[in-house]
């Protein structure tokens, strides 16, 4: 598992797609590869109110990831240093055999050069002390970049405003 | 060679400040202006998808001069000289032969308005028009009737909102992303929000309360909240009866709208409806009854807008924080505004306007603004003159007014259309002349005076140089104006000069933008003192009794008109909106946002569809009285069954424009040209269509 979290915050998600575009803009892609795509479930009545679920699919950069143990070439790769998975397009033969084996879909065709796509973490934005394309760019900010270690703040700390009642509270 | 400039986009109208990064001549990166509260360097996926747009060849390339007929797409290359003195020479024409009254100009408001207005006063004419009335003309004259003031001098302070009431206004969809970081950060401090819309949209999915009202019926709900209100005194009645003038004629009006009655018009229920008054007015004045950002539904459209704003004025949520606010100028900062080309003197213009907006025939609407969907109107009936020209400048009237078959047969007994755009428009299509202006990367434009809390100034500034044969708008227009004799009212001859030119007296200078790309004239929110607001009708009060309205021959009050409901069962009314990835009619064409989004289609609800036999996805017929066309069907539970909805903007007919062209369909082509008579916006949701199965 690389030692980073992409933590969305599904609350304040619109599902507006910007972090598509900011992608594709960023890595200059054409029609049809996105390495990180937002699906939209529902909407469905909860409760008596209509609710959608936008579910952000990058690349989540297993610990063991099949796509770069199934590459002939070598050319998906982890990188040492973080664990970030990504491919080096030199030794991309198109192939798609890490298309056809990871569980995501998150390597993505590029049909211009005929090789794969996929999500790095933006790791030369990373290793310019930046964050990723859709963190820096999110329309509400809903997506967060960090140390893995550090990423369940963020609902740990609303969990907690949310489940104290001072109100109610007996003490 | 790289650098970062400090711009503003204009992916869509709201204009996000952004910053720019450029490398060896190429833009490599836009992201929000990190210095602007609100933004925070988040961009929306227009905005995001900047680079997509400029580097796309679909878009116009040079001057082109029609050779074939209008709208068969056969153009030729032509220089800029040639281009200008081909519209030159027939402007010069036409002023001669029919009057400067007879050109008109429509135009898409924008940062160099100034100028279009100024090109159009120097050559004699009174016809200017813009896209605003489409959008919110009634909203314009609601505002002014209430306080005197226009809906672009009213803001809402999101905030520090406690609750918001939002009318079919989509915000997390039709977005702007200062609003929407904003309200994202109220509703995380714990705000609440109601959301009612026929449709259920991704803001319905944020709401506490959702209402699929019967669609048409808001002006109802709003009487019967209004009722609620003034029965069990949860209004503010210190501020009431201190700046409200005509509550007791308001009383009387809503005591036989009951929210029993309502309940029989809108499908709420009357019990929802009194917990909404009791639990919103707990936490007045911050709260917000929103006004819309597009109000243009329905003939009556201006009591509706006049119910919320009032409903506003009920809660004491005016001028207050978490409420809505007046827009503070420079002037209240101790400081000066930039100049504009419209403040020089110019010959005296006696001609009434082709749509008479300020005149005892149609005397409420707003005439800086003129009311576009009047044009067809005006042409077709030679009422009150023959136009002969029309300049559309970033505006698009065939898919932006009503009933596009008419709007084309007036365009064919003009002499002359002219169409300045970034794009091959439907417009620009069915032009003589399309002079493509460089799109906002490629150029410096106007000054953006920002009036609001803390008034500011922003820069459009330049980040590469134009890709293909393009000019700035202002340049334009100048170079015209220069061949009929009224270049000396363009005392410029570039961006950069015309903005020194604005700045003079201001105390700023170009070079202060450079730091973070605007000027603030000051670091406090201003706030009016609530005791001495200073409201600009007569009264001095918020008119509910409106002297506007009402020394114009129109009731304050009228009577509420039951909204009918579809004759047969295969009829619906047809309701429009935005989604989150295009602007209007104009985005449609770009690479990544068409990717995402290339084609409408036709929301119905489940059990009416079944009963047509219209299948999900399945193409289906949707015909009004006025046109018809095929769209694809979306069948669902979440839209009310006397509605079908539709994206505006869609199918497209400007060939060039490969990845838009006729895809999906236009909702101006079905829509009928009918509007409120009195504030002036059109009613887009007033066509009934009928649908069925192919």
């Amino acid at each position: 598992m690389s030692k980073y979290y992409l933590f969305q915050d599904t609350r304040t998600c619109i599902g507006c797609h910007a972090c598509e575009i900011q992608c594709k803009s960023n890595k200059n892609l054409p029609r049809g590869a996105k390495p990180c795509q937002i699906i939209q479930v529902g909407p469905k009545m909860i409760n008596g109110l209509p609710k959608m679920s936008f579910i952000f699919m990058p690349c989540y950069h297993c610990e063991d990831p099949w796509c770069v143990s199934t590459c002939p070439t070598g050319a998906m790769q982890k990188r040492s240093s973080d664990g970030i998975v990504f491919v080096d397009k030199e030794l991309c033969v198109g192939c798609k055999t890490c298309i056809s084996a990871c569980p995501w879909g998150a390597p993505q065709w590029n049909p211009e050069t005929g090789k794969v796509e996929k999500c790095d973490y933006c790791k030369d934005r990373l290793d310019a002390g930046l964050k990723p394309a859709c963190v820096t760019l999110c329309t509400t900010g809903c997506l967060t970049f960090g140390l893995a270690e550090d990423m369940t703040q963020t609902r740990r700390v609303r969990h907690a405003e949310a489940s104290a009642s001072f109100e109610n509270s007996s003490f | 060679m790289d650098k970062e400039v400090f711009s503003l986009c204009f992916m869509c109208s709201v204009r996000c400040p952004i910053k720019v990064k450029v490398k060896d001549g190429h833009v490599d990166w836009i992201e929000g202006n990190p210095h602007v509260a609100g933004i925070d360097g988040s961009l929306c996926p227009r905005g995001s998808a900047g680079i997509s747009m400029l580097y796309d060849d679909q878009r116009v390339q040079s001057p082109l001069i029609r050779v074939g007929e209008r709208g068969s797409g056969n153009w030729r290359k032509a220089s800029w000289e040639e281009a200008i003195d081909y519209v030159a020479d027939r402007l010069k024409d036409i002023k001669d032969k029919t009057g400067a009254h007879s050109i008109a100009l429509c135009e898409r408001a924008q940062l160099a308005t100034h100028v279009s207005k100024a090109f159009l006063k120097a050559l004699g004419s009174p016809n200017y028009f813009s896209h605003d009335a489409l959008c919110k003309g009634s909203v314009n004259t609601a505002c002014r009737s209430l306080f005197g003031y226009t809906d672009a001098e009213v803001g809402i302070h999101y905030g520090e909102t406690k609750h918001i009431v939002l009318y079919g206004r989509n915000i997390f969809e039709s977005l702007a992303v200062k609003e929407v970081k904003t309200l994202m950060a109220a509703l995380e401090k714990g705000a609440r929000l109601t959301y009612i819309d026929p449709r259920v949209t991704v803001t319905a999915s944020k709401a506490h309360r959702y209402w699929m009202i019967r669609p048409g019926t808001d002006l109802a709900l709003n009487y019967a909240l209004i009722h609620v209100i003034l029965k069990e005194r949860l209004y503010d009645a210190g501020f009431v009866s201190k700046w409200v003038h005509g509550v007791n004629e308001l009383r009387d009006f809503v005591e036989h709208y009951t929210p029993e009655w309502a309940e029989k018009e809108t499908g709420i229920p009357a019990g929802e409806i009194i917990a909404l008054a009791r639990e919103i007015s707990k936490d007045r004045p911050s709260v917000i009854f929103h006004y819309g950002y597009r109000g243009a539904s329905h003939q009556n459209e201006i009591y509706m807008r006049r119910s919320i704003l009032m409903l506003n004025a009920l809660m004491g949520s005016v001028e207050a924080k978490g409420g809505i606010f007046f827009k503070k100028g420079p002037g209240e900062a101790g400081g000066k505004a930039a100049r504009k080309l419209v403040s020089q003197e110019f010959p005296k213009i006696d001609m009434p306007r082709f749509d008479k907006a300020g005149t005892k025939d149609f005397p409420l609407p707003d005439p800086n603004h003129g009311v576009a969907q009047v044009f067809p109107y005006a042409v077709l009936n030679e009422d009150p003159y023959p136009i002969k020209a029309l300049i559309a400048y970033r505006m698009d009237p065939l898919m932006s007014i009503a009933d596009t078959a008419q709007t084309k047969k007036a365009l064919d007994k003009l002499d002359l259309i002219v169409t300045i755009d970034i794009n091959y428009s439907d417009i620009a299509w069915y032009s003589d002349v399309i002079l493509p202006e460089s799109t906002y990367l490629e150029r410096t434009d106007c000054i953006q005076q920002m009036n609001g809390l803390k008034p500011q100034m922003f820069l459009r500034k330049k980040a590469v140089e134009p890709r293909y044969d393009t000019l700035e708008g202002a340049i334009i227009l100048k170079r015209i104006g220069e061949k009929l004799g009224i270049g000396h009212y363009f005392p410029y001859e570039t961006m950069e000069d015309l903005v020194n030119w604005q700045l003079e007296g201001t105390g700023f200078t170009q070079t202060d933008f450079e730091k973070k790309g605007f000027v603030a004239y000051g670091s406090d929110q201003i706030f009016w003192d609530r005791e001495n607001l200073p409201f600009k009708t007569p009264s001095k009060k918020i008119e509910f009794k409106s002297s506007l309205l009402e020394n114009a021959g129109f009731e304050s009050f009228p009577e509420y008109q039951p909204v009918k409901a579809p004759e047969d069962n295969d009829r619906f009314r047809l309701v429009v909106g935005r989604s989150a990835i295009h602007t209007h009619v104009s985005t449609q064409n770009v690479p990544y946002l068409n990717e995402l989004e290339s084609e409408n289609k036709l929301w119905i609800n489940t059990k009416k569809a079944g009963q047509l036999g219209i299948k999900n996805n399945a193409l289906v017929e949707v015909a009004s009285s006025c046109g018809k066309g095929r769209i694809k069907a979306f069948v669902t539970d979440f839209i009310h069954p006397e509605a079908v909805f539709m994206l505006h903007g869609f199918g497209h007919e400007a060939g060039r424009a490969k990845r838009s062209f006729n895809k999906g369909l236009s909702d101006a082509l079905i829509q009928e040209n009918v509007y409120d008579k009195i504030g002036g916006s059109p009613a887009y949701h007033d066509t009934f269509v009928s649908v069925k199965p192919l």
